[in-house]
């Protein structure tokens, strides 16, 4: 029950998952207990699209270490692309 | 002859829940004639996993007929637990007219079973915790235990992804003996909630044992995190089964 605050964001773009590739319309960020990983608490991220079902959904539980590096990651590799990455 | 504790068998059963929908749990059932004592495990928040399968197993092992329903069963009974957790958690839990109606004929099918006693208990972890105390509050239960369950008391926070609501008033309601099993640092529920809850247990004259541990947090059963603590734990068990032994014993 130690769970905290969702942040959703409509996406668009794809992701792989057992059924293979499929459109994500959402992703789902919150702290909370993770399903899989060996914390107490991981940064979980769910890409998903909810109109075809619960289980059309990617998911990742990361600490919260690496979540922040991911973050960073992501911002260089979008400041590195310069204007193709508007 | 394999030792008593290897002997049990396991599996999935599907019984109708509330609202007449069709619900998945997994049963676990000591062998030989009984009469045995049920328990109804509730799962945590993250879902039907497999953890709280092995705990159903340790009932059995134990000499009780256990079952674990999967709460989240209106996602799909052949939807993976960790996406039916998912989707419930994006669509703000569970309704708690829903848990009752599910944990209703839970404990139904846990007496009706040839084995059975009679009598039967339940436990929850975390949000099983709170699920827990509903049970008790709501279904003819003969014992309860709630294993760090938050929001029975306190204040549930702004912004808080689930739909729940505190329970406490509603002591007055429990129908059976309520076995409490806290950590002192956790924050859900924190020191302070735990009390308020043993003080409305105290005022309604009910029958109850707290036991708080030091150094231990939230999710202290839990073997595969850093959360677990062993010293704990074992306690715990032991006072599990101290408790439903002196309550759901005999026929």
């Amino acid at each position: 029950m130690c769970s905290y605050l969702t942040v959703a964001t409509e996406i668009a773009g794809s992701a792989k998952g057992p059924q293979g590739w499929f459109g994500v319309t959402s992703a789902s960020v919150y702290f909370d207990h993770p399903y899989h990983a060996p914390f107490d608490h991981t940064l979980n991220i769910d890409f998903a699209d909810p109109a075809r079902g619960p289980g059309t959904r990617v998911a990742v539980e990361l600490s919260a270490d690496s979540a922040r590096r991911l973050v960073r990651s992501i911002n260089e590799a979008l400041a590195a692309a310069g204007a193709a990455a508007t | 002859m394999p030792a008593p504790e290897e002997a049990l068998s396991a599996g999935n059963i599907t019984f109708t829940g509330y609202e007449d929908a069709e619900v998945n749990a997994y049963q676990a059932l000591p062998a030989g004639p009984g009469p045995f004592p049920g328990v109804l495990v509730i799962h945590h928040l993250p879902g039907w996993d497999s953890t709280t399968k092995e705990i159903t197993r340790r009932f059995a092992a134990e000499g009780y007929n256990a079952i674990c329903p999967n709460l989240y069963a209106r996602q799909g009974l052949d939807v993976d637990p960790d996406d039916a957790a998912a989707a419930t958690r994006e669509a703000g839990g569970i309704p708690d007219d829903q848990f009752v109606g599910d944990a209703d004929a839970a404990v139904k099918v846990l007496r009706a079973l040839p084995t059975a006693n009679g009598k039967v208990g339940v436990i929850g972890y975390c949000s099983g915790g709170r699920h827990s105390f509903l049970t008790a509050i709501s279904v003819p239960v003969d014992a309860a235990v709630d294993c760090y369950g938050a929001f029975v008391t306190g204040t549930v926070p702004d912004g808080f992804p689930l739909k729940v609501t505190p329970l406490v008033d509603r002591t007055p309601d429990l129908v059976c003996p309520l076995l409490g099993l806290f950590g002192n640092d956790d924050q859900f529920p924190n020191p302070e909630q735990v009390d308020e809850l043993e003080a409305a247990l105290k005022a309604a004259g009910k029958t109850y044992e707290f036991h708080r541990y030091d150094g231990a947090g939230h999710a202290f059963f839990s073997v595969e995190r850093p959360a677990y603590r062993p010293e704990a734990a074992v306690d715990g068990w032991q006072r599990i089964f101290e408790w439903y032994g002196r309550y759901l014993a005999g026929s």
